[in-house]
């Protein structure tokens, strides 16, 4: 690879390496006193000139780039499609919302710029208000309820006890089946006559609300069915855990340290940096609820369980109204990139990070 | 207790401790078996329900354990919708997915993680903030994007773009890249091969369980897409299983026929199930791989 000009890709069907007479003593940078590689490359292609003089033409057409740069265009190569699919369906996708957001535009036809006027429309939207409530009070119940009871969970099972692994697989099986599935299995549990948990209720005697046909339980039910996917972040969990060096614990013992201490001042502390993230992907995924509404309330009863990312979808599929879609979906946009910043910017408060306190 | 007592009564503080400990796993494993039925119970309900006869499905109080069991539900529920087909598509759709990002993920990771270039990190970091990215966000802008390709009811927008890299997956694999020792890369290029055939055969053959992990993951998460085949399936001989069952709720719903419902969505959940157990330990560790370092 260093010698050979313009083999950067190293492809299987390029052309064989030229003679060895001229390669052996230079394709070892051990055997060099220098053992720099870039002089290795000016010394090869000096011995190639000094070989082949009356080369055929192609030869003078030969990469003969630094290494440096070769590897930089492999490095781009190997990257670029990555990066492109990045332009096409991130960043064009995300600048085309913005243009959208201020046009008035029907999938047919050509759009019409409209100014702010789709943002007008959706601050005095009674129904726009109702979409961010809803989505503010699940964001508000469920990213703590996802934190505490998986953290929870997780420390349960971090006991070196028998059986851990029947459990972790029980807890996280849920967390890998599909929106639509579970959303139906919920439809039928949650059924107000023939389902298991009023029929249950009914054995012991109590009469159990219409969970999805009452506007009072509808987003609750929606909270409740979202706690069965908890074992998601056990993995991540486990494995933050395992990394926590025993010394601490076996310190706190001995300075007389409770099981409460310990959790507050060495388990909090040494998993704040995966806290920091559950929280930010939580509060994300929080603000994403659409399958279970769709399929389980359909945002009703009377737009109680009416989710940001339903009353998106309806308007822009359902009235095809794309350009007040996309002035919600920037607007959310928004709205995750400040959470998201108030959160970095709480870091430094709460978060640990050990190898920079290490490197300090 | 004070130490004069612990020396004159040598065991006790041995016994309470013992007991204390197992005071402690027994209530864990209670906890922990009390939650495992809270969790199983929904998915015993579900399989049950589609092994029920329709009158079995509503009866008070509730039943338990059908006798005899109705394997006959699933032969129905096939002859009455064309599932196979739908499982099919999925299938398609998922193995496409998963071809496209181990492909391009693993190039962009191996590039980010081994190869040097001015700006790459800047890149990698940009790239990387895509994931804080809300997916509602590009909904609308990308459904015009295809919809202006004559990509609508094709499976081009499912598909495609996982040929060009998934943010997720570049971060997982170039994690395990640059936990994987140079000597090896090192040896291949001094002994002439080129770039990408030292990815190609050295260093794609080390990362399998990566490879492994993203597979699964993408998997799980193509066979579980809802939003995406929703918007751009319209014929139903294209819809993916996901899109199905949320076809067969609406159609049924007018006459309650819960015990077929179950059987579709235990259908549509077998190849999850089966997928996880025979990958588990992969899958887990390769989550753990992702879990936040720095």
């Amino acid at each position: 690879m260093i010698a050979y000009g313009g083999r950067w890709g190293g492809l299987p069907h390029l052309p064989p390496p030229p003679p060895a007479a001229g390669r052996q003593g230079c394709a070892w940078p051990v055997a060099t006193p220098s053992g720099r590689l870039l002089e290795l490359e000016e010394a090869s292609v000096q011995l190639d000139r000094a070989l082949k003089p009356a080369g055929p033409r192609a030869n003078a057409h030969r990469f003969r780039l630094s290494l440096q740069r070769r590897e930089a265009i492999a490095c781009a190569l190997f990257i670029a499609p990555a990066v492109l699919g990045f332009l096409v369906f991130s960043l064009f996708p995300l600048l085309t919302s913005a243009a959208l957001s201020l046009t008035d535009y029907h999938l047919a036809g050509w759009p019409r710029y409209v100014g702010l006027a789709n943002y007008a429309t959706l601050f005095g939207d009674d129904l726009w208000w109702q979409a961010v409530r809803v989505t503010g009070i699940y964001a508000l119940c469920v990213v703590p309820l996802w934190l505490i009871n998986s953290l929870a969970l997780a420390l349960l099972m971090n006991q070196n006890l028998r059986g851990m692994n029947v459990f972790r697989t029980i807890y996280y099986l849920p967390a890998m089946l599909s929106g639509v599935a579970v959303s139906m299995l919920w439809i039928w549990l949650l059924s107000y006559r023939y389902g298991l948990i009023n029929t249950s209720l009914r054995l012991v005697g109590v009469q159990g609300p219409n969970w999805v046909g009452d506007k009072r339980w509808a987003l609750f039910s929606i909270i409740l069915m979202s706690q069965w996917s908890v074992g998601w972040y056990l993995p991540t969990w486990l494995g933050a855990l395992q990394n926590i060096p025993t010394e601490l614990y076996e310190a706190a013992s001995i300075d007389g340290g409770g099981w409460w201490a310990r959790i507050r001042y060495i388990t909090l502390p040494m998993l704040s940096a995966v806290i920091f993230y559950n929280l930010i992907m939580n509060i994300i995924w929080a603000t994403q609820l659409f399958t279970e509404v769709f399929m389980v309330t359909g945002g009703g009863p009377q737009f109680s369980t009416l989710s940001y990312m339903l009353y998106l979808y309806n308007n822009a599929f359902g009235y095809s109204k794309m350009g007040v879609a996309s002035a919600m979906s920037w607007l959310l946009f928004l709205a995750v990139l400040l959470l998201t910043i108030a959160v970095f910017r709480s870091s430094p408060a709460w978060v640990y990070y050990e190898a920079e306190r290490r490197r300090a | 207790m004070s130490t004069p007592t612990r020396a004159t009564l040598p065991r006790q503080p041995f016994w309470s401790r013992r007991m204390r400990r197992t005071l402690l796993k027994v209530l864990t494993y209670l906890a922990l078996v009390t939650g495992s039925l809270l969790f199983l119970f929904p998915l015993y309900w579900q399989v049950s329900t589609s092994l029920k006869t329709a009158q079995d499905t509503v009866r008070f109080p509730p039943v338990w354990f059908p006798v005899p069991l109705q394997w006959g539900n699933y032969p129905e529920l096939l002859h009455r919708f064309p599932f196979a087909l739908y499982m099919r598509n999925s299938v398609f759709i998922s193995a496409l997915v998963i071809l496209g990002t181990l492909l391009s993920s693993s190039l962009a990771a191996y590039g980010f993680a081994r190869l040097r270039m001015p700006g790459r990190d800047i890149i990698f970091m940009v790239l990387l903030s895509t994931l804080m990215l809300p997916g509602a966000v590009l909904l609308i802008p990308q459904f015009v994007m295809f919809q202006s390709l004559h990509w609508v009811n094709t499976y081009n927008p499912l598909i495609v773009p996982a040929f060009f890299g998934n943010p997720f997956s570049i971060f997982l694999m170039r994690q395990f890249f640059m936990g994987v020792p140079h000597d090896l890369e090192d040896a291949a290029r001094i002994d002439g091969a080129g770039y990408l055939r030292t990815y190609g055969q050295i260093v794609l053959p080390l990362a399998r369980p990566a490879l492994l992990a993203v597979a699964i993951y993408t998997f799980l998460s193509t066979w579980n897409d809802f939003l995406g085949p929703l918007i751009y399936l319209s014929d139903e001989q294209k819809y993916t299983v996901a899109v199905a069952l949320r076809y067969l709720q609406g159609s049924v719903r007018t006459r309650p026929e819960n015990h077929l419902l179950m059987a579709a969505a235990t259908l549509s959940i077998i190849p999850c199930v089966l997928v996880f157990f025979f990958a588990q330990r992969q899958f887990i560790q390769g989550t753990v791989i992702s879990g936040v370092k720095g």
